[in-house]
């Protein structure tokens, strides 16, 4: 059953989604393309929100960068929570020397200046500026605490009656993890590929604002929030639609996250601390 | 308690000599100063790139062990080497440093404050439309990045200053001189966005930590010796859960730090973010991993003070170490 905000936040998500692939095969005009006789203007048929400075269509290309950066988001959040749950359950698991040889992996990464590494290799990675090169970048950055948190649980999983049962009737190591101790970490992780979607569209468009991430002609909301920024007081409307995309999408995604915390994990539930 | 941050402290250390030498190897290796150099018109004689590359210890055809080598014996001597035009790092650093801190400093500690009252209200509130309100809140602005959030303040504040025809805020640049009143006008909205942004962070844990100790049996007996309910939530329950508080408030140090690095951009500060997206854009090494550095050390003090802090609060802490 889901919680009020876990139903309101995919609702809203799933409007967002909707409008996301459904708007641009509707609306008249391409996102990449310019129109050449018109430059900021007002909405009209032609132009449902009207025109950016450099004429290209504001309802097209808006909603091209929130897909963008949506699939952005969504593929680093899986890539990460994915990384976090095979490291954390192989160090939680199996212990020992590769357990010591993970974690230093973690520690190493948290020492890394995150701003640095991301923004100087996403150039180098990605000439085209179309922005996929900071799926791995961003995720590789994101994953550390909850691989911690999958290896916590892991290793109080690994003395419980039903796992040891299986190991000691000789299943594979493999098999255990996969069918024993996975199904427990499930609700963890996907609330962690919730949270983590909101994150990363948030970095994603900080980057791209920044001129770190995806690059002009490609657009993400960081971009377009970039150039309609300084002229949000004139023309309101290219800076608004973005803006509103960009924190609906994050709402929503961190409604939904916290929802399914309340109704998955005990442990973090509103009521649960209370007597 | 003086052993336990001394061992901190070293530790701290060891993490900006690690952090400050892996991006000092990684600008080195990935960025091009050369390339600025090649594009001029007309193009220098290769001999003389190379020499003027080399005198910079800029030169990509150096190999990077012996750069590396150049450049950490200069740290240690205090010094972070040259731009690329060859401008010390370390003046214009310090003065660059003063504006950024500026501009985060204020907006951060109100912030943190306004996150604490805003949460421990809420969750004494609970359930109440107070509660429904602040929450609400804090999703959307934990949802606004940055430069959405000031964009919109500043908005505002135009909208104001055209309703009662006064200049009355400011917000690009920093004050020209001008005494305490400009100085106002300029600070009010870079340090209201930055306070918002940090208020969203900070109020949605103290909530959850505050509702944590709303039942708890000390505040429960403290309210049964007769005080009454403010004081006991206030002294015995806002005490506790300030606790935790601030090894998570030291943890959005990594999230500030970027978007102070977007809030430069906005308003218009050259402060050390700005520099630093300048020197990645540009290929200036040198400045990449000064910031860097000192980006490593705001991390490490801010996890320092929140140890004293919580040394401070929790008398558990002190007795432990």
């Amino acid at each position: 059953m889901l919680t009020g905000r876990a139903a309101a936040g995919l609702l809203l998500l799933g409007m967002i989604v909707l409008l996301v692939f459904a708007g641009p095969p509707a609306s008249p005009w391409d996102w990449d393309r310019t129109d050449l006789t018109a430059f900021g203007e007002g909405p009209s048929a032609r132009h449902w929100l009207g025109t950016t400075q450099s004429g290209r269509d504001v309802f097209a290309l808006t909603l091209h960068a929130a897909r963008r950066s949506l699939l952005i988001g969504l593929l680093v959040a899986v890539l990460s929570t994915g990384l976090a749950a095979v490291v954390g359950t192989l160090a939680g698991f199996l212990g020992g020397r590769l357990d010591r040889a993970l974690m230093g992996g973690v520690d190493l990464m948290l020492v890394l200046p995150p701003f640095l590494v991301v923004a100087v290799l996403s150039p180098f990675l990605d000439a085209n500026g179309r922005g996929w090169a900071l799926v791995p970048l961003l995720a590789a950055f994101l994953w550390m605490a909850t691989a911690r948190s999958v290896r916590a649980m892991t290793v109080s999983l690994r003395d419980r009656e039903f796992v040891m049962a299986a190991r000691f009737l000789g299943v594979p190591a493999r098999r255990v993890v996969l069918r024993h101790v996975v199904p427990h970490l499930a609700s963890l992780l996907a609330v962690d590929v919730s949270v983590t979607v909101g994150t990363a569209i948030i970095a994603e468009s900080g980057l791209s604002y920044l001129g770190f991430g995806v690059r002009p002609p490609d657009a993400s909301l960081g971009t377009l929030l970039a150039d309609a920024g300084s002229g949000a007081i004139a023309s309101p409307v290219p800076f608004g639609f973005a803006a509103s995309l960009l924190v609906l999408i994050v709402f929503a995604v961190s409604l939904l996250g916290d929802g399914l915390r309340d109704v998955l994990d005990p442990e973090f539930g509103p009521e649960a601390a209370r007597p | 308690m003086a052993a336990f941050l001394l061992r901190r402290l070293v530790r701290g250390l060891v993490l900006v000599l690690l952090a400050s030498s892996l991006a000092y190897l990684l600008a080195a290796y990935a960025l091009r100063p050369r390339a600025e150099l090649e594009g001029r018109t007309p193009r220098p004689p290769e001999a003389v790139i190379d020499a003027q590359l080399t005198r910079h210890n800029l030169n990509d055809r150096t190999p990077l062990a012996d750069r590396f080598r150049v450049w950490a014996t200069g740290v240690a001597h205090g010094s972070f080497g040259r731009t690329r035009e060859g401008e010390p790092v370390d003046g214009e650093l310090w003065r660059r440093l003063g504006v950024s801190a500026r501009l985060l400093l204020p907006g951060t500690v109100l912030g943190c404050v306004l996150g604490v009252l805003l949460g421990a209200y809420a969750a004494i509130r609970h359930g109440g439309a107070a509660d429904h309100a602040v929450t609400f809140l804090g999703y959307l602005l934990l949802a606004a990045p940055v430069f959405v959030l000031a964009v919109l303040l500043q908005t505002a504040a135009a909208e104001a200053n055209d309703a009662t025809g006064l200049r009355l805020l400011t917000w690009v640049g920093e004050p020209p001189g001008g005494g305490p009143l400009e100085a106002v006008r300029h600070a009010a909205l870079p340090t209201a966005t930055i306070a918002l942004a940090q208020a969203a962070l900070v109020g949605r844990y103290q909530r959850a930590l505050m509702l944590d100790v709303l039942h708890a049996d000390y505040v429960r007996t403290a309210r049964a010796r007769g005080l009454r309910r403010r004081d006991a939530l206030l002294r015995h329950g806002l005490r506790v859960a300030l606790v935790p508080m601030t090894a998570h408030a030291a943890a959005t140090s990594g999230p500030v730090l970027f978007g102070g690095v977007c809030a430069e951009r906005v308003f218009g500060r050259h402060g050390l973010g700005a520099w630093l997206v300048e020197a990645i854009a540009r290929g200036d090494v040198h400045v990449a991993a000064a910031v860097t550095c000192l980006a490593a050390c705001a991390v490490v003090l801010t996890g320092l003070a929140a140890d004293v802090l919580s040394g401070i609060l929790d008398p558990r802490v002190r007795a432990a170490c």
